[in-house]
This record gives structure tokens, C-alpha cells and sequence, in this order.
């Protein structure tokens, strides 16, 4: 079934990790069941306010690599989380940034400049049937596939298609930095020598990285729990620090298990997970506590953080120095010939 | 009606900027039927803001929106309802799944001889237990089963086993997991069953919760392959009775 407001959008080349994500599947950790989503939840909310819309939609995660899409009817989008090359037509598009793009087209993302993971939000969303509430790839569990050349999307109605082009500058999330941490029910379990050390050590994100989350290299003293008896398994969060029996602290990010047996040192405030998936192999890593009056200071319901979001995007005012057939515009539309 | 007679050792800890955790114990033991408890009078009270209860081994994680209830407010809340003596937490009767099992795996035996058992008798054991769902975990849907007599506290294995099958069932410290997925294991491989823990297409995806009876019926291998190969429901046989 198609609605006449439908827009398809067609995948002609796909990138290796290229998946729909939205907000997930939040509220299932009692059966199993990590909530998954948008690994840059971030980039899909900024996505949302180039767009103008009131609430997040579902978009094309690119992990590493895009693809190229072709669309049959016109389609506003926003491109946001890690910075990558594109164009349409070969003239290249402002990353961070809503564009549109027309019937025969190609909108060719590439390679990732900065970051890890970018995404390609479309104003409609992308619709289809989802599984428990949610469009979300969840690739540990088996639900959805990544996306794959000769795919196709269907795209819901736009609701403001008359926007004009946006852009936003948010802070910077590709390059590392700091990670916000609060304790959690098995701090205790670290002495405070060792939870004042995890602060002072300059971590880099594992090449075993994926969507279950982030293993943390470092060089010299092992980190570990005073104790040797390992705790009971208990639930296990997105954001939560889990120090494995090698000493090696593994950031849970969307799509960890629900129940771990190692013990966590803390969790990561929702808000930095983001510097944990986009920042590149190399970039530093590093922890700061944060009391939990603290840490819940700096809570952002998703309806805030899109309101913030929106009062930071601006319109695309374009430097005519970068429109490269500047010519051919009308520049001097409405002045009429004067008497001579 | 069950309740908290002997209020056990509870602790409030936070888990997230949404999150707190009612774990009972000190955090090295399994307290599931406090945790189960409390699971049930939290939710009878159907606290504003509370969007997520979920029941663990010895614990229970409250998600809030912090919009609609502070960290603050929601601990008094708990602490109050559960540290009552005497909670009523009548949350009508539960469920008895009966799950059709073949015990044919490759180490019942060696099972057997740490329970001190026959295999026959092995079998039995493990038929007429009425287990509960301690936990789901580790994989949508999985459930931790418990408990099974004291003979059966058995350490897990010291080697992995590489591999065992959908719907094997393991043993390890008077628990029975049944695996959702192919995975390796270092609990022994006694028997397997054509039950499907989450099946996303399902109008209950999940099947069981935490709190659930499951009992065990010994059928054959053949019946097994049988119901692996066509059933829509991904049940397996099972039925499910309303206990009174």
C-alpha cells in the first residue's frame, strides 16, 4: 500500500553498516531486550530541528561509509552525527545542514571526515512496519538488516516542505573528550584510589568497537575491583562502565545486553555517550565524576533536548562566492527597465 | 497475596539519570523472591512517572522520567512501600507454562553422577519441579529457571562448550537456562525443547515473565524435531494455565 503522499527513496549503493534507527525500544530490559536506536541519539534529534519537525523521525545511520539515493518525488533531509563527504550531483553539501534533493538526482554520501557514525534524516521519516513500537535495526538481536544496494525506503509526508535550508553548529561530539560519569550500584565495589585513578588516564576508543558498545584502551596499571569475588549478575545499562577481568573498562552503548556479571564503575550521563560512538580510533577518552545531583541536573527529556536544538538552527544563507554558477541566477529579478 | 514479613536488606542505588535500583542483599547473592515482591508492589502502585519496572535476580530497576517525578520524590516513594512489614501485593494468580522437553543431552549423565542420581530419577527431578522465572536476560526472552533441588547446586563446567542449540536446556547452580539462540556455555547440556522465547512477530513476543512457573513434561526426541519444524506460535507445544 502506498499513500499518494509517499515518497520512495531508492538505495543504489549502500555502505557495509547502514541501518534505520530511530529512538528504539526503551522499556524492555525486563525481558531481555537493550533499547537499541540511533548510536548518535544527538544527530537524529538535531536532524529533527533542521527539519522543523516537532518530533524525532527515523533515519539512515551510516556507519564509517554512506551510499547513494535516489528519490521520486522531492525530498527535504538533514545530514548530521559525524561528518562526511556528499553530494548532489557532484556539488557538495554542507554537512550539519538540511538540503533538498529532486527527482533524478543522486545524492552520493561517501567516507567519514570526522566521527564514526552519520546520518541521513529525511523530513518525512522513514515509515514502513516496524517490530515492538520501533523502526530500529537491532543487529545483536537479530531484528532488521542493514540496508543494502537495490533497497528501498518509503518516506513519510513532510510536513513543513516549504522550510527553507537550515544549519546548525553543535558542540563538538566527533573528536573525544570529556565523559561525564555518575556512580552506580556497583561504585563501591572500586576503592577510591582506584575510581580517582580512572579520571587521570587517557583512554582511546577499542578497535572492537561496535553497537554493543565501546571497549576502552589504555596504557599501564590495570584498573579492577578491590574484591575478587565477582558480583551477582544484575541488569546492565546503555552508558553504564563495565571493568572486564582484564582491567579493560567497556562503555555500554545501544545495543549491550540486559544483564552483565562484571562489575560497573559508573554509568556515563546519557548527553557524552555520543563523544563515546562518533569519537574516531586515537581521539583521547576521559572521565570526570559527577555526583548524582549532578548528574541528574544535566537530565534532557528528548522533547527538551529538540527544543534546544531548534533554537540553535539557523537558515542557509549561501556566500556567493560559493555558488559556483552565480551567473545563471536572476539576480535582478523585479527591476524593471527605467525610462532612458 | 504474598508479603514482605521480614523486610530482607534493601538498598536504593542509582542506575542512570533515570534509573534506581532496589537491590536487596549484598550484591553477591540471588534474592529473587524479594526482588519479585517488590517487583509486584511497585507496580500495584502505579507511581506517576514511573515508565519501566523489571525484575533481575536479586533486584529491581525503576526507570522514572525525571520530568514527572524527581530521583528524590521516587526513593521516599519506595522506601515507604517497601519497608512496610506487611505489604499486600495481591497481584491475582499467576502462570504455569508446561513445556515439553526431551532430556537426551550430552551430559545428563555426567549431571546425574554430581546429584547422585540414576538419569531416570535425574529426569524425574527435573519434571516434577515447578521452577520459577528468576530472571530474563542475556538474550530477549531467555529465561533463568530455578530452583531445582539442593543436589543439583553443581558448579558450571570448567571448559566452554562451543556451541549448543536453540532451545537447549543447561544446568549450573540449581538454575535451568533455555537458550533463545545457538551459544556457547559452560553450564552442562541436558535436554533440549522446541519453545521459543521471543519471537518478534508474535502477538506476545516475549512469552514469559519473571515471576512465571515453568514445569518441564518428558516427551521424545522425534516429538521435539516435530514441533522445532512446524509450529506458527514458536510455543513449542506449550500451554499456559492460569494458576488459582
Amino acid at each position: 500500500m502506498r499513500d499518494a503522499d509517499m515518497t520512495i527513496l531508492h538505495i543504489d549503493q549502500a555502505g557495509p553498516l547502514m541501518t534505520v534507527q530511530d529512538m528504539g525500544r526503551p522499556g524492555r530490559i525486563g525481558v531481555g531486550l537493550s533499547p537499541g536506536g540511533a548510536m548518535d541519539r544527538a544527530a537524529l534529534i538535531e536532524g529533527a530541528a533542521l527539519l522543523g519537525l516537532s518530533e524525532v523521525v527515523a533515519g539512515i545511520e551510516m556507519a564509517g561509509l554512506g551510499g547513494t539515493f535516489r528519490t521520486d518525488a522531492p525530498m527535504r533531509f538533514a545530514l548530521t552525527g559525524a561528518r562526511m563527504d556528499a553530494q548532489i550531483d557532484g556539488q557538495p553539501l554542507r554537512w550539519n545542514a538540511s538540503h533538498l534533493l529532486h527527482p533524478g538526482q543522486d545524492l552520493r554520501i561517501g567516507g567519514v571526515q570526522a566521527g564514526a557514525y552519520g546520518y541521513l534524516v529525511p523530513a518525512g521519516g522513514v515509515r514502513g512496519e516496524g517490530v515492538l513500537d520501533s523502526r530500529s535495526a537491532h543487529l545483536s538481536v537479530g531484528l532488521g538488516a542493514p540496508l543494502a544496494a537495490g533497497d528501498t525506503l518509503v518516506i513519510g509526508q513532510d510536513p513543513k516542505r516549504d522550510r527553507p535550508l537550515q544549519i546548525i553548529v553543535p558542540d563538538d561530539r566527533l573528536s573525544g573528550g570529556l565523559l561525564r560519569i555518575m556512580p552506580g550500584p556497583q561504585t563501591q565495589m572500586f576503592d577510591p584510589a582506584t575510581r580517582q585513578r580512572l579520571t587521570q588516564i587517557t583512554f582511546g576508543r577499542g578497535a572492537r568497537s561496535s553497537r554493543t558498545g565501546s571497549p576502552l584502551d589504555y596504557d599501564g596499571h590495570r584498573l579492577g575491583p578491590s574484591g575478587s569475588r565477582g558480583p551477582v549478575s544484575d541488569f546492565i545499562r546503555v552508558g553504564d562502565v563495565q571493568i572486564t577481568g582484564d582491567g579493560t573498562p567497556f562503555v555500554m552503548l545501544a545495543e549491550c545486553q540486559t544483564v552483565g556479571g562484571y562489575p560497573r564503575i559508573g554509568t556515563v550521563i546519557a548527553d557524552d555517550l555520543s563523544r563515546v560512538a562518533q569519537a574516531a580510533s586515537g581521539a583521547p577518552l576521559r572521565f570526570e565524576w559527577m555526583t548524582i545531583a549532578q548528574a541528574d541536573a544535566a537530565y534532557r527529556s528528548v522533547g527538551q533536548h529538540l527544543r534546544e536544538a531548534a533554537a540553535q538552527v539557523r537558515p542557509l544563507v549561501r556566500d556567493p562566492a560559493d555558488i559556483p554558477d552565480l551567473l545563471s541566477y536572476q539576480l535582478i529579478d523585479g527591476v524593471t527597465a527605467g525610462d532612458p | 497475596m504474598s508479603q514482605l514479613t521480614k523486610a530482607p536488606q534493601m538498598d536504593l542505588h542509582p542506575m542512570g539519570q533515570d534509573g534506581i535500583l532496589v537491590r536487596f542483599g549484598d550484591g553477591f547473592e540471588v534474592a529473587t523472591q524479594p526482588a519479585l515482591t517488590a517487583a509486584r508492589v511497585i507496580e500495584h502502585a502505579r507511581i506517576e512517572g514511573v515508565v519501566e519496572i523489571a525484575t533481575a535476580l536479586a533486584s529491581v530497576l525503576v526507570r522514572f522520567a525525571p520530568d514527572r517525578i524527581s530521583r528524590a520524590q521516587l526513593a521516599d516513594r519506595l522506601r515507604e512501600m517497601l519497608l512496610q512489614p506487611s505489604v499486600d501485593a495481591d497481584d491475582g494468580p499467576g502462570r504455569l507454562w508446561t513445556i515439553p522437553a526431551v532430556f537426551d543431552g550430552p551430559q545428563l549423565a555426567d549431571v546425574a553422577r554430581h546429584a547422585g542420581l540414576t538419569e531416570t530419577a535425574a529426569i524425574t527431578a527435573l519434571t516434577d519441579a515447578r521452577l520459577s522465572v528468576l530472571a530474563i536476560g542475556f538474550a530477549p526472552g531467555q529465561p533463568y529457571l530455578g530452583h531445582l533441588p539442593d543436589a543439583w547446586d553443581m558448579p558450571r563446567q570448567t571448559d566452554l562448550t562451543p556451541e549448543v542449540p536453540a532451545g537447549a536446556l543447561v544446568t549450573a547452580l540449581r538454575q535451568l537456562v533455555l537458550f533463545a539462540n545457538p551459544s556457547p556455555t559452560g553450564w552442562r547440556w541436558i535436554g533440549r525443547c522446541a519453545f521459543v522465547p521471543f519471537q518478534p512477530d508474535r502477538p506476545d513476543p516475549f512469552a514469559l515473565q519473571a515471576g512465571d512457573c515453568v514445569q518441564f513434561a518428558a516427551t521424545d526426541a522425534g516429538t521435539i524435531d516435530q514441533l522445532r519444524r512446524n509450529q506458527p506460535d514458536g510455543l513449542g507445544g506449550a500451554t499456559c494455565a492460569t494458576l488459582t
